[in-house]
């Protein structure tokens, strides 16, 4: 009896010893300064202290996450940023205005004039609803808020939840203390915060938060090997899904997981269990979109999930068989029989299913992600867009700072206690490192997986640095450790032997590791509010005194278009406006951000960079009523049409050739002065922009006509219009819009 | 030569038969309710995929319905078997009502989803 109460009663006593160690590194000296206090009024146990540290810890990491994504709205005011989440903004308009079943089967002739786009079938619904969802449980609780309000916070709740789950997924791949780390890390990680600002209304937003809970679901189910976790992962799924695109990262990591566990023989019940169950009902849930319909059974991109499917019930049966018959020389013989059949029947079904067309090809931004130069020669639309670049190093080190450094680290560690779970991060980590390279725009999916690693890099070095101090200082105190640490102590103190400075040197490595994770924290918030709070519709910039201007242009511009022109006016711009024209202007537009014709849009190409005659042959043949320009001379604005325009003739000349790149071109160089080539200077695009511009004297010292966007003196002064009128120009010329004259009626 | 080789696969086979039906009929009861539920929710996929190959795929929702149905019981029963079945160790602790708890859950699910899919 004795013999069995001592060793209980040294593992309780090594357990109060130890447990503050796992606390998380950063409230070390906070958990002293409590342990203190609550041990003498509260009289909480150790486990207690942790569980409300940790509680009240990620409680303010949940806050920060929200508050650092508020900078633009303090700057400017509560609106939404940029051009998709403006479609977004409408259709959720729509939605809380029609309900759902409108909402289901709205057929939108505002945009793609003469087309229409359906819009049911064409978006996901998942932002919209959840916003929706929102703004109904606040109006149903008497909150009495606006839908804009609503949706500029989407983003930052559900960062906000992300970094709950964060905490949750880094507990199960590592510990507590890393997933502490991964919710701070992840709620201020400038790559996430990008897409994430309060009023980015985009998929984005809520789709990483459904991506990481997917992941987390499935990893628990593979830990757990329980159903109820396959479904809570399946429903995840369903949601991201809903909400976006990037699905397809999903169907694609899981199953090369399952493969990679299964090739390393790491195969088990427990992930039979996780995977099928959650392919076969996030199959069936993902179908009930309409956008994605019936891709999963048929195109290439869900293909390999399927193939894994089957195969893991081959793996299954010929475990089982395996299991039945304990003559191994029979099992090789039916595993002969088996294998073939099964590789055949794969085989044949993949062929006639490729072979009849059944089963469609691979679609051009699947192959651009894998192949970075595929788009540059295929598909130029998708290679105009800026967010569709490959990265350069500098957003690298822009978006993840230290992240970069303790990747590594963090991969390392996992390597060294491989588990399902550490192989499920470590993949996620190299696979989405690997697209974050080819586009930039991938670096939102990159974000959690570094922060996760990172953040067991961090824990683990952390833990191991305080357990030196601490251990040393134990040593001192009682002379030896006891219980289940006394493994511990002793190969501390065979190292204390032969390094004499290690508490000292674990000391230095602690403050740097603060140091550094202070400067992330100091250069998040900097990139925060510099670089990712604009919201790009309405520009600020710097003037003489250091004064801030502000630029608000566009919505003059749009609000013009409100109130002047007829209801049913068609305006043309260039692709990248169309869904603001729709959704502040409230005017039909021939072409916008939802780039799913091509032949339209080159439509449009062709007529900017065509001379006005033939232009305004195609602009009839299309129904214009006004053009719009967005035009940078002024105000040294870049991103302007003029700097779009090749894109705009690349993408017209792909679809017809009477457009030839060469043309707008001197010696392969782009200009617009005196030297630029005569069919630039004369086509449509050019004299919109500059229509009277050489009147116009922008800069002191300089002679009139000086393009400030381009530095130049503008080579064409003297532009006429024939079929075109100046209808409206902002303030600083940042949005110039024409009205097309009706056909002469005498001749 | 061919013929022995033939009548020896055949014994072959009938050997590996034999060998199964022994092995397989140390079975609990229960396991096997389980496994002939597969069984005809398995046969149930293949004749519907039969079905589908003569006559057409046309309303294409309620023949991939259908199919799911039949194959996402299946292998529902499958991890309901692998989870009760006691030589097992992965899933010693999971009590066998939980596991048929988590079964019923997912069903629901997934014949819910079926329903609403099969339109």
């Amino acid at each position: 009896m004795v013999g069995k109460s001592e060793p209980l009663n040294g593992t309780a006593t090594a357990k109060t010893g130890q447990s503050p160690s796992p606390s998380p590194p950063p409230a070390t000296p906070m958990s002293d300064l409590l342990g203190n206090f609550s041990f003498k009024t509260l009289k909480l146990k150790t486990k207690q202290q942790e569980l409300l540290i940790r509680v009240s810890i990620l409680c303010l990491v949940y806050v920060l996450a929200f508050i650092t994504r508020l900078f633009s709205v303090l700057r400017y005011e509560s609106m939404i940023h940029e051009f998709d989440p403006y479609f977004n903004y409408r259709t959720t308009l729509y939605l809380t205005e029609k309900g759902f079943y409108e909402f289901w089967n709205w057929f939108d002739s505002e945009s793609w004039y003469p087309l229409g786009r359906i819009i049911g079938g064409t978006l996901y619904p998942g932002l919209m609803v959840t916003a929706a969802i929102i703004y109904w449980a606040l109006r149903f609780l008497s909150f009495a808020v606006h839908i804009r309000e609503v949706c500029v916070l989407t983003a930052p709740f559900f960062a906000s939840n992300t970094t709950i789950v964060a905490y949750f997924f880094g507990k199960e791949i590592w510990d507590t203390g890393a997933g502490l780390v991964a919710a701070a890390l992840i709620a201020i990680c400038p790559g996430y915060i990008s897409r994430s600002v309060a009023g980015s209304y985009d998929n984005e937003g809520v789709a990483i938060f459904a991506l990481l809970l997917t992941f987390y679901l499935f990893v628990k189910a593979v830990n757990t090997g329980s159903l109820a976790w396959a479904l809570g992962s399946a429903l995840g799924y369903f949601y991201m899904v809903s909400a976006w695109g990037g699905y397809i990262f999903i169907i694609n990591l899981i199953p090369l997981y399952v493969l990679v566990l299964l090739i390393t023989g790491r195969y088990s019940m427990r992930l039979y269990v996780a995977y099928n169950c959650t392919y076969i009902l996030g199959m069936l849930l993902a179908m009930q979109i309409r956008f994605v319909g019936f891709q999963h059974v048929q195109s290439g991109e869900h293909m390999a999930a399927m193939g894994v499917f089957f195969l893991m019930q081959v793996f299954y049966f010929l475990d089982y068989v395996k299991h039945l018959l304990s003559d191994s020389k029979m099992f090789q013989a039916f595993l002969r029989i088996t294998v073939t059949c099964a590789v055949a029947v794969g085989g044949v079904a993949l062929g006639v299913g490729t072979a009849s067309g059944y089963i469609s090809p691979w679609t051009g931004r699947f192959y651009s992600l894998l192949d970075p130069t595929y788009a540059k020669d295929h598909i130029p639309i998708i290679a105009s867009v800026s967010e569709h670049q490959p990265t350069a190093w500098s957003s690298f080190m822009f978006d993840f700072h230290i992240l970069l450094f303790l990747f590594p680290a963090g991969l390392y560690f996992c390597f060294k206690r491989l588990s399902d779970a550490t192989i499920f991060i470590v993949m996620y980590g190299l696979t989405s490192m690997y697209f974050a390279g080819v586009m930039v725009r991938l670096i939102l999916v990159a974000t959690p997986a570094v922060c996760l690693i990172s953040a067991i890099a961090v824990s683990a070095t952390i833990k191991n640095l305080t357990q030196l101090a601490r251990a040393k200082d134990k040593v001192s105190q009682t002379g030896s450790a006891k219980g289940a640490s006394s493994t511990k102590g002793s190969s501390k103190g065979s190292i204390d032997q032969s390094q004499p400075f290690q508490r000292n040197g674990a000391f230095a490595l602690l403050f740097g590791a603060f140091y550094l994770l202070s400067k992330y924290a100091t250069h998040c918030t900097w990139v925060t509010s510099e670089a990712y709070s604009s919201p790009s519709i309405v520009l600020a910039a710097r003037g003489a005194h250091g004064n801030r201007v502000i630029f608000d242009d566009y919505r003059e511009a749009y609000f013009w278009l409100r109130q002047n022109t007829p209801p049913d006016a068609k305006v043309m711009s260039w692709w990248d406006y169309g869904y603001q024209i729709t959704a502040m202007g409230n005017r039909t537009v021939i072409v916008d951000n939802n780039t799913w014709n091509n032949t339209h849009i080159a439509t449009v190409g062709r007529a900017m960079s065509s001379y006005e005659d033939e232009a305004y042959d195609i602009m009839r043949s299309l129904d214009v009523d006004y053009v719009l320009v967005v035009f940078g001379g002024v105000t040294g604005y870049s991103s302007d049409d003029i700097n779009k325009f090749l894109w705009m003739v690349r993408i017209g000349g792909g679809v017809f050739p009477v457009i030839k790149e060469p043309d707008y071109l001197v010696n392969g160089e782009y200009r617009v002065d005196k030297g630029a080539a005569p069919k630039m200077l004369n086509c449509l695009m050019y004299k919109l922009s500059y229509y009277r511009f050489g009147e116009m004297t922008t800069e002191y010292g300089k002679p009139p006509g000086y393009d400030r966007a381009r530095g130049v003196e503008i080579g064409n002064k003297d532009i006429k219009l024939e079929y075109l009128e100046e209808a409206f120009t902002t303030s600083n010329w940042i949005v110039r819009i024409y009205k097309v004259k009706p056909p002469n009626n005498r001749w | 030569m061919g013929k022995a080789s033939s009548s020896s696969t055949a014994q072959d086979a009938l050997a590996l038969f034999d060998s199964f039906r022994s092995a397989y009929s140390a079975t609990p009861t229960t396991l096997k309710i389980i496994d002939l539920y597969i069984g005809f929710a398995v046969s149930t996929a293949l004749i519907q995929v039969v079905y589908m190959a003569l006559v057409g795929s046309f309303p294409f929702n309620s023949f991939l319905s259908g199919v799911l149905s039949c194959v996402g019981t299946a292998v529902l029963a499958v991890c309901l078997r692998i989870q009760v079945n006691k030589e097992n160790k992965e899933f010693k602790d999971l009590a066998p009502e939980r596991a048929f708890a988590d079964f019923v859950l997912c069903n629901v699910v997934l014949h819910l989803v079926i329903m609403n899919f099969l339109g």
